[in-house]
């Protein structure tokens, strides 16, 4: 046993988000609970009928029993999963074998942050651990330099490759009516920019935004009777190697490569097969790395794959179809901006639609390149 | 009774750099911890050599004049890795794959020095 999925027995019935960008005067659980609303709307299910609650907020250690007392509901399940920006990847693998056991009806998975508005900086409690600290490495920064730092040297992977990452999430906010970073970017503009901890300087590193998102998930019978078209899931993984990347035994390997097979398998399909792939872009150096640990390329050859406009729009293959954390936007924790958009993908709603997509991956991230979770969505009419 | 942790804090102040190892072969370890990770077996501390060799590096840019500062990753001889600092080198004098030799600072806290090449 292990890895027993049910493939397409539940389903995203909602979705949305709230005040990506700016959301000056709101506090995180407002916007929680502002895009929780708008996704039980998108539903067309009353918030009374929700017994599931799954949250991570930027400080609220107990946020799904604040979450619970502040919607005024009485869940029967809650889950304050905190794997960093994977954490919500991880809500909805839990939130999917309880629906389908029946011990849950309707889960919601919510998020929100107003770090922009609040402090202009990430908000996160997490730090370098006490073997760590002494050394004075930016948290989380200086540890995805580490990892940049080693794929360049094993791989000959360039500053340029990962501008590459960063002017393709660019192109693709400049069409999506919700990213917050727009306007031209170009290669000699990120490699002039100012460097903060080497590899990485300020335009390899995600935005600081603002922002909320939710998603309703019952099972694929009830979806069906929902307004929107239902969006099953077919598979959904999560793997922890480590948390410290200083502990990693190859800091060019994240736990990507497991959660990404592992759920690949799940839902039956095949790297080739994606047609839209949403990644954690926390730094450009992430999209390199998971393209490559989740078997879009091989091991090693994420810089080239990215190079020449490949994942930018008109690419060989689509990431990142809002802009990402690198241009739409970056409240702390992005993993549910990815699903949000792999589901809009699959609706064919989205602002950069790709036309006859049928099948979506969404990847989340956590800590120092330390939770990794994935998830597969299909179609309506994918199964 | 003493956590491991502590124990390597306590030799740390005395002037020894110690790592863990199994009892029954393998490679050492670190951070220190209560049994083997992924197996469980029994630990043995043992003193470290020190030497080492760069497995990663990363320069932290500050408001000038203050200059960069490194956060090295450093993979010890004995198997170990461990974050830490070289000290006396700029970011055109420290690459990945040098070698280097920790020597316990103040504070304390376990630095490292780069080994002129010839000389290992």
């Amino acid at each position: 046993m292990g890895d027993h999925f049910p493939r397409g027995k539940t389903a995203v019935a909602g979705a949305a988000t709230f005040g990506v960008g700016e959301a000056p005067g709101f506090s995180a659980m407002e916007i929680a609970a502002r895009a929780t609303q708008l996704a039980l709307g998108d539903a067309g299910i009353a918030l009374s009928e929700v017994d599931g609650l799954f949250i991570a907020l930027p400080d609220d250690l107990f946020g799904a029993l604040s979450f619970a007392q502040y919607l005024g509901i009485h869940p029967r399940f809650t889950d304050n999963n905190r794997a960093g920006g994977a954490s919500f990847m991880s809500h909805l693998v839990t939130a999917v074998m309880m629906l389908d056991a029946g011990y849950l009806d309707c889960a919601v998975i919510a998020y929100g942050a107003n770090q922009r508005s609040s402090g202009g900086k990430l908000s996160t409690p997490a730090r370098a651990d006490r073997w760590d600290g002494p050394y004075a490495p930016m948290y989380p920064l200086s540890f995805y330099a580490l990892a940049a730092a080693r794929h360049m040297h094993a791989f000959g992977t360039t500053r340029e490759h990962m501008a590459e990452v960063a002017v393709a999430a660019r192109a693709w906010a400049n069409t999506n009516p919700e990213a917050f970073a727009k306007g031209p970017l170009t290669i000699a503009d990120c490699l002039a920019a100012r460097m903060i901890s080497t590899p990485i300087s300020v335009r390899d590193c995600c935005l600081v935004t603002d922002g909320g998102a939710a998603m309703v998930l019952v099972r694929s019978d009830r979806a069906r009777d929902c307004p929107q078209p239902p969006v099953p899931i077919l598979g959904a993984a999560a793997a922890t190697w480590y948390n410290s990347l200083s502990q990693a035994e190859d800091a060019t390997i994240t736990a990507a490569a497991e959660s990404g097979p592992r759920a690949m398998a799940m839902a039956g399909v095949t790297p080739a097969e994606i047609d839209v792939v949403q990644v954690y872009d926390a730094f450009t150096i992430n999209t390199i790395l998971f393209l490559e640990d989740l078997g879009f390329c091989a091991k090693g050859e994420g810089g080239s794959f990215v190079a020449d406009g490949r994942i930018a729009p008109g690419g060989a293959l689509a990431v990142n179809t809002n802009g990402g954390g690198l241009s739409c936007c970056h409240p702390g924790m992005y993993g549910m901006f990815a699903m949000v958009e792999a589901v809009r993908q699959m609706r064919r709603q989205a602002a950069n639609q790709i036309d006859g997509a049928q099948l979506a991956l969404a990847h989340g991230n956590g800590g120092t390149l330390s939770a990794q979770a994935t998830v597969i969505f299909g179609a309506s009419d994918t199964i | 009774m003493t956590g491991a942790a502590q124990l390597w804090d306590e030799a740390l102040a005395a002037g020894k750099l110690l790592l863990q190892r199994p009892v029954c072969g393998g490679a050492a370890l670190f951070p220190p911890r209560e049994f083997a990770p992924g197996t469980g077996e029994e630990l043995e501390w043992i003193e470290a050599s020190g030497r080492g060799t760069v497995y990663s590096v990363t320069w932290i840019q500050r408001r000038p004049p203050e200059a960069p500062y490194n956060v090295v990753l450093i993979d010890l001889d004995e198997g170990a890795r461990m974050m830490g600092r070289v000290e006396h080198v700029t970011p055109d004098t420290l690459a990945i794959g040098m070698a280097v030799q920790a020597r316990i600072a103040e504070g304390p806290l376990v630095v490292f020095d780069v080994v002129p090449a010839g000389e290992r």
